[in-house]
């Protein structure tokens, strides 16, 4: 790198906790102006080492060197003043404040009387959201935004804040693929003003994209440093090696062509839905057709906002249909809620699995048998437990479910260990139909081939699986069929085999060519 | 997280685990031995037999609240609603709501205690089902329709009863508040069963599993099939039911239903859940922890009573304890979390 002088050096840093070792050896450095990814699967340290250089906790030992000086803050307010911020996934805006009120949060301009000076302040955050390409009023309230705006900002209140190092974790999880476009520019720019940036991430492609350099992180140790090749962006294959100690090749690796001879189970015509004024950013459908084969896996490939998680859920009975036909095994069903869908003999995997499928406080136990508790039990209403752990940790050999215990909180789990668990909930009432919502989102690298061996073996008993996802390797890896799906309706199909990510990627973002260009620049190796 | 936080909390801080889970029940021995170094005689088996006697009217009702609470719910209601349902009792048991203080059985055309009985824990499941519904189909949160209902139904006992107790009942119901089998208080033994019963419910049960996972994540337990609306109305019904046993045990042991009875149990109530360790976020707690709670603040009261701790000073102790014990809970999980 540059002769000029690293920002921040992180120097050999271990951290213990009561004798285990989170992490070991570690060092990394960034410079002004630079974006360092800093990728590892769940559990590689990453957050450890986020928590040490946000403040939130001191390392075992090593040493932090900022700016030239060493660099040990007591607190995340402390770690701010001295110039590093942290924009959490979670993000830290008080959402019934306006967008002004939060940039000067604990520090607004006031005038002579001790009043707040609120013109000052709306001229000033004015000024200071324009650096993030914002342009809305500063008066706004912030619940009245989008995630992506927030995050700006989040990112706008930190460079109010004379910020020198931003860390952001997980920034473009919850954002669209325009969104992370205009997140990405956004950082270029940052970058362009010598503000240096530390990007984690589980995107390889924007991290791919966008990062000057990385530092991959595994098992609490250092992986390894990642650098450009003459300029060009970071191959994924080399992240990906680096990440699992092991060649890319057999992650995304394409299971053998299996021969698909189902009768067709679960049958959809002319599906539309309504807008919901409880839930007005749902996309509405408009008409769509779709069939699920027995052993077969349909992939749903479509952008968010394309309508596939609304696809899914109205299959379900958890949003209500306005017109159409759902048919499953040849008779004509009309689910009225997610329980009757369940009993019909459709099962659901949610794309948020935090809020959506799991019981963060409760055992594995539990949260594995919610759905079939009628199973479980006997006539009186009792649990039959030991049924219940019999079936557990039969699932548990068959998905490799690593646990401790069936007693053991779910939330102590690793995100592919709980969507594990998750599996094995719909598998214990062994559905005809398994719609599986982006199932590896928030998934190690290496859980993710796991997951979708799973989803292969589960074809091959017959069961009709529907897979939504988008994230195209995942789509082009275990589909047997693709549909695409694009603003409510159903705008392709074709054989896994002969399906790549430039013809679906055609067919998801056909009429926003800006999109696809831009796309096809970040998809460029 | 990291592998080795996790493996970290497996390891490391059992002990603080085992505090969450005995904590109350370890502050509880506590202050039995302060209060017996302070006064040999509390410990006196009729000392104790005393509290068991007194703790379980509200105790009743907090077997019913660990339900509410544990979907994350919350029964104001409770202390107003066992005052109606105490005078309905009266009235079936009376035959009528003459105040008449006869000790008697005959001459009056009363019911007896079985129909009072029956009567009391039908209207209190039959008005906790009406909040319920009003909290799933209405949507109104359930604090704002169970403060409504605390005016309500002390409004309709007031009306009932024009103000004033209805007083003397026969003996065989006065028996459910002031027998004894053995050396034990029969409201005692009354509390005793309905606890067991209500373990097992919670945890033995699909019934139970499906109030902790309502509790613990409703929009989950929706897409797991759970009829989540069902499962509400079903807690407000059963906190209802215990109200209306609460008050039917402590008309029988006042042999009187006072129009003001009741009044400030909520309180005392949502306290010996929330100490006994319940999650007002729902999802966490477990009945042996509201009894546990439940018998905390008897011996508390019961002991500063012993004491000759004026009940202004008792209130002020109980209160804090509350805070305490809260804040001692979320101390231990934030250690156990780190």
């Amino acid at each position: 790198m540059p002769a000029e002088a690293a920002l921040l050096a992180v120097e050999s840093i271990t951290k213990h906790f009561s004798g285990v070792t989170a992490l070991s050896d570690v060092s990394l450095d960034i410079h002004p102006g630079e974006i360092l990814g800093l990728l590892g699967e769940n559990g590689a340290g990453k957050s450890t080492l986020l928590k040490i250089l946000s403040g939130v906790m001191p390392p075992s030992s090593g040493r932090i060197i900022f700016d030239g000086a060493d660099y040990a803050p007591s607190s995340p307010q402390d770690a701010k003043r001295l110039g590093i911020v942290t924009i959490y996934q979670e993000l830290s805006l008080i959402p019934t404040l306006t967008v002004a009120e939060n940039i000067f949060i604990g520090r607004a301009p006031v005038g002579s009387l001790g009043l707040v000076n609120w013109r000052r302040m709306e001229a000033s955050s004015r000024d200071i959201i324009a650096r993030v390409g914002l342009s809305i009023d500063p008066m706004t309230p912030v619940s009245a935004l989008s995630v992506a705006e927030q995050q700006l900002v989040e990112i706008a209140r930190a460079l109010s804040l004379q910020s020198r190092l931003i860390i952001m974790d997980e920034p473009t999880s919850a954002l669209t693929e325009t969104e992370v476009q205009r997140l990405l520019s956004i950082m270029d720019r940052l970058r362009q003003d010598k503000v240096a940036i530390m990007f984690v991430t589980h995107r390889l492609e924007e991290a791919s994209a966008i990062c000057d350099r990385m530092t991959v992180l595994r098992d609490g140790r250092l992986a390894g440093h990642l650098d450009r090749d003459k300029g060009r962006p970071i191959q994924l294959p080399r992240i990906i090696e680096k990440m699992v100690g092991r060649a890319a090749s057999e992650l995304y690796a394409r299971p053998a062509q299996r021969a698909v001879a189902g009768d067709i189970v679960l049958s959809v015509r002319g599906l539309r839905t309504v807008r919901d004024p409880e839930a007005p950013h749902a996309i509405v459908l408009d008409g769509v057709d779709i069939d699920v084969k027995a052993g077969e896996i349909l992939g749903v490939a479509g952008l968010v906002g394309s309508g596939r998680t609304e696809l899914a859920r109205a299959i379900f009975g958890a949003d209500r249909i306005a017109a159409g036909t759902i048919t499953l095994g040849g008779k004509q069903i009309a689910p009225a809620s997610p329980a009757d869908a369940i009993a019909l003999g459709i099962g659901l995997v949610p794309e948020d699995r935090k809020h959506q499928a799991i019981f963060a406080a409760l055992g594995i136990l539990p949260n594995f048998s919610v759905a079939s508790l009628g199973h479980f039990s006997n006539g009186f209403g009792f649990m039959a437990e030991r049924r219940e752990r019999d079936a557990l940790s039969g699932f548990r050999k068959m998905l490799s479910i690593r646990m401790a215990s069936a007693e053991q909180a779910i939330e102590g789990l690793s995100g592919g260990n709980q969507q594990k668990v998750i599996l094995a909930r719909w598998l214990a009432r062994d559905p005809k139909v398994l719609i599986v919502d982006e199932p590896t989102r928030g998934v190690d690298v290496g859980a993710k081939a796991e997951v979708h061996q799973i989803l292969v073996q589960l074809a091959a008993r017959g069961i009709a699986v529907m897979m939504i996802s988008s994230e195209l390797p995942e789509v082009l890896a275990v589909s047997d069929r693709i549909v695409t799906m694009r603003r409510g309706r159903i705008t392709g199909e074709m054989p896994g085999v002969e399906a790549n990510e430039e013809k679906l990627m055609e067919l998801m973002a056909l009429d926003s060519q800006d999109a696809l260009g831009r796309d096809a620049e970040g998809q460029a190796r | 997280m990291s592998i080795a936080e996790e493996q970290d909390q497996r390891g490391g801080v059992t002990i603080a685990r085992l505090l969450m889970s005995f904590g109350p029940l370890l502050f509880l021995a506590a202050l039995v031995i302060v209060f017996t170094v302070l006064k040999p005689s509390f410990i006196d088996p009729i000392n104790l037999f005393n509290i068991t006697r007194q703790i379980s009217i509200t105790g009743l009702i907090a077997l019913g609240m660990t339900f509410v609470i544990l979907t994350a719910g919350i029964d104001l209601s409770v202390g107003s609603l066992l005052a109606f349902c105490g005078m309905v009792a009266a009235v079936v048991a009376k035959g009528g709501a003459a105040n008449t203080l006869s000790l008697s059985t005959s001459g009056t055309q009363g019911y007896g205690w079985f129909a009072a009985l029956l009567a009391a824990v039908i209207v209190g499941a039959a008005a906790g089902g009406v909040q319920g519904l009003a909290i799933t189909r209405l949507k109104v949160p359930p604090f704002v329709v169970t403060l409504g209902g605390l005016t309500v139904f002390r409004g309709l006992t007031l009306t009932i009863s024009n103000g004033g107790p209805i007083s003397g009942f026969d003996a065989s119901m006065r028996w459910f508040g002031t027998g004894l089998i053995g050396p034990v208080p029969v409201p005692a033994i009354i509390f005793a069963i309905a606890a067991i019963l209500c373990h097992i419910v919670l945890r033995y049960t699909r019934y139970g599993r499906a109030v902790y996972a309502v509790g613990g994540n409703a929009e989950a337990a929706r897409l797991s099939g759970l009829r989540v609306d069902r499962i509400l109305v079903s807690v407000y019904v059963i906190v209802g039911f215990f109200a209306g046993l609460a008050a039917f045990v402590l008309s029988a042991r006042l042999n009187s239903s006072e129009a003001v009875a009741g009044i400030g149990y909520e309180l005392t109530v949502i306290s010996a859940v929330v100490i006994g360790g319940t999650s007002l976020f729902g999802g966490i707690g477990s009945v042996g922890g509201t009894v546990v709670g439940a018998a905390l603040i008897g011996v508390l009261q019961n002991g500063l009573q012993f004491n000759n701790v004026s009940s202004y000073t008792q209130s002020i102790v109980i209160g804090l304890i509350l805070i305490l014990a809260v804040a001692f809970d979320r101390w231990l999980k934030s250690r156990v979390r780190r």
